[in-house]
């Protein structure tokens, strides 16, 4: 479970988000929409700890994030960002055997423990064929599922993602979205990402979290279907 | 992967100690290797032979073993840092940095008037190059924050580099002549000038620098997927920044304090490395790349004396046409 409480986040006079409370549960898959500009990822780097919070807490099961250390940190919630990641000699394995540096000694030793958690991983996203691929000659889609293998391997209660359906197609934003709502429904993961795509975040989310400058609306998604909130930011229907 | 390393390993070590030793044999006068290995171990052998291999062959052979290890590291981390395939501290003007500190000592206390013992002048020399090393390094890092774009990086540290390079200049236009002399030899680069006592201040330096090195193999291996996601893995990068600005400051400027200007290695080995061991892994790079440092700048030493050149004109050609492969292939590497 990630809480925020009464956070105001901003870029130098601009106030993105004012005085928001809210908590996103276990076990919950949460899309954060909002208009371009509006501080999806100021909100998401902020929750990850990258950015600064004006005033506010933000909290993972209690403890905040911003006074832990920062391996606590990185066993507490994992991001994948939309930073690209191509690098030659690096394989899937490289880089989801990443993802257990929270635990590892100061030169990453991978004991048997790691390995079996990585291979998971890369089962778990159904990548497991390409453990020895390097990243440099992959799809988009599948680049992006190896980054939340990385995240999976980092055994965090809270996964973050910006954007992680940009630049997908179709079948594939369907197919990642499957399997970030399996990963918060079997394995008790609170997920929030950001997303433009209202289809998508509407039949597989569990909870939307709106950014309706500077409120955040948080509601189920039926609820928030009903609202007539998202016509009404997005100028649809009118 | 791990089979390949068990075999690259022990053989680059074998060139290595190979080319060490015929290193030794190399220079005005040919020694034969029977006649090095006795001096070395204390065998049957003439004293003239013996002091000219460990007084002056054995110095500058040690001097060229820590320059290609000091300047590869630094190298590597520079390009994980920056996330850029062309860092190096030579590129970056961290070099020409700690050539402008070496000047303003050289060339500005004789101007004002103070007087120096050969101690002091040894450890101000490599005080005014690791100040110079450290702030062209300081601001390339505050820059590389606010621009991201690799290609201007480059140039700005490029540009870094020819300002300070034409304040050298002005500095030996209003120099003295004594003064000017002992720089001008100094920026020629070698390997040879050194002296055993300078040494006793360099390897202990360049060692503290090298085991720094390997400290930051977890931090480099995060950093190759960007400060962010770094980060987000528990990296303090706070830590790590400060960490590789004082083994890149330590490993480049005593290097070029006592070696002049030597470029290109730092740049190229890396890459060397990478492409020998097709790893991306720091727990490979880190080693490999001291390793082959170790024996490019041994070659570079051996081909030099061969040819009575100085040694920076030796990496250049041979590092060169490996960075233009890097720009040909234009392929992200780091």
């Amino acid at each position: 479970m990630i809480e925020l409480d009464n956070i105001t986040l901003g870029y130098g006079s601009r106030r993105l988000i004012a005085d928001v409370t809210a908590s996103f549960e276990r076990g919950t898959l949460t899309a954060l929409l909002g208009r371009n500009g509006a501080g999806k990822s100021t909100l998401l780097r902020a929750m990850a700890a990258l950015g600064r919070v004006e005033s506010g807490r933000i909290t993972v099961d209690g403890r905040d994030v911003a006074t832990m250390s920062p391996e606590q940190r990185a066993r507490s919630v994992a991001f994948v960002t939309t930073d690209k990641v191509r690098i030659a000699n690096l394989t899937c394995e490289d880089v989801v055997s990443l993802g257990r540096a929270p635990y590892t000694n100061w030169i990453g030793r991978m004991q048997e423990i790691d390995r079996r958690i990585v291979a998971d991983a890369l089962e778990q996203v159904g990548m497991s064929g390409f453990a020895r691929k390097t990243m440099d000659a992959m799809s988009d889609g599948e680049c992006q599922r190896i980054m939340i293998a990385r995240a999976l391997a980092q055994q965090t209660p809270v996964i973050l993602l910006d954007e992680p359906t940009a630049f997908l197609d179709l079948p594939t934003r369907h197919e990642v979205c499957a399997l970030l709502q399996r990963l918060a429904h079997d394995d008790g993961k609170t997920i929030v990402f950001s997303t433009h795509d209202l289809d998508i975040a509407m039949s597989r989310c569990d909870n939307i979290a709106l950014i309706d400058s500077p409120d955040l609306i948080l509601m189920p998604t039926e609820e928030m279907r009903r609202s007539g909130h998202i016509e009404r930011l997005f100028g649809i229907g009118r | 992967m791990a089979r390949r390393n068990s075999i690259l390993f022990p053989a680059l070590a074998a060139v290595a100690v190979m080319l060490f030793l015929f290193d030794l044999t190399v220079g005005s006068t040919t020694i034969g290797i029977r006649d090095v290995w006795a001096a070395l171990t204390g065998g049957d052998c003439d004293t003239a032979m013996r002091d000219i291999v460990l007084k002056i062959r054995l110095t500058k052979a040690v001097t060229a073993v820590l320059a290609g290890a000091a300047l590869s590291a630094s190298g590597l981390q520079m390009q994980t840092l920056f996330r850029n395939p062309l860092a190096g501290p030579y590129v970056l003007g961290v070099s020409s940095g700690a050539s402008l500190g070496v000047a303003l000592f050289l060339l500005g206390a004789p101007l004002f008037g103070v007087g120096m013992s050969p101690l002091m002048q040894m450890i101000g020399t490599a005080g005014a190059a690791w100040i110079g090393a450290g702030v062209i390094l300081l601001m390339v890092m505050a820059l590389s924050r606010r621009i991201k774009d690799i290609m201007v990086i480059l140039i700005l540290g490029m540009m870094i580099g020819s300002a300070i390079g034409a304040v050298v200049e002005i500095l030996q236009y209003l120099s003295s002549e004594s003064a000017l002399k002992s720089f001008v030899i100094w920026t020629m680069g070698s390997l040879g000038d050194i002296t055993a006592s300078q040494l006793r201040l360099v390897a202990p330096i360049t060692v503290i620098g090298l085991i720094i090195s390997f400290a930051l193999i977890k931090p480099l291996n995060l950093l190759l997927l960007g400060e962010n996601y770094a980060r987000t893995m528990g990296l303090d990068i706070v830590r790590s920044r400060r960490l590789i600005f004082v083994s890149t400051t330590l490993l480049a400027g005593t290097i070029t304090a006592f070696c002049g200007p030597i470029g290109f290695i730092g740049l190229a080995v890396p890459h060397l490395a990478r492409m020998i061991f097709a790893s991306a892994d720091h727990r490979t790079l880190m080693p490999a790349s001291m390793l082959a440092g170790v024996i490019v700048m041994l070659a570079c030493d051996i081909i030099s004396k061969a040819l009575t050149l100085p040694v920076n004109t030796i990496t250049a050609l041979m590092g060169i046409p490996i960075v233009i492969f890097v720009v040909v292939r234009n392929r992200s590497i780091v």
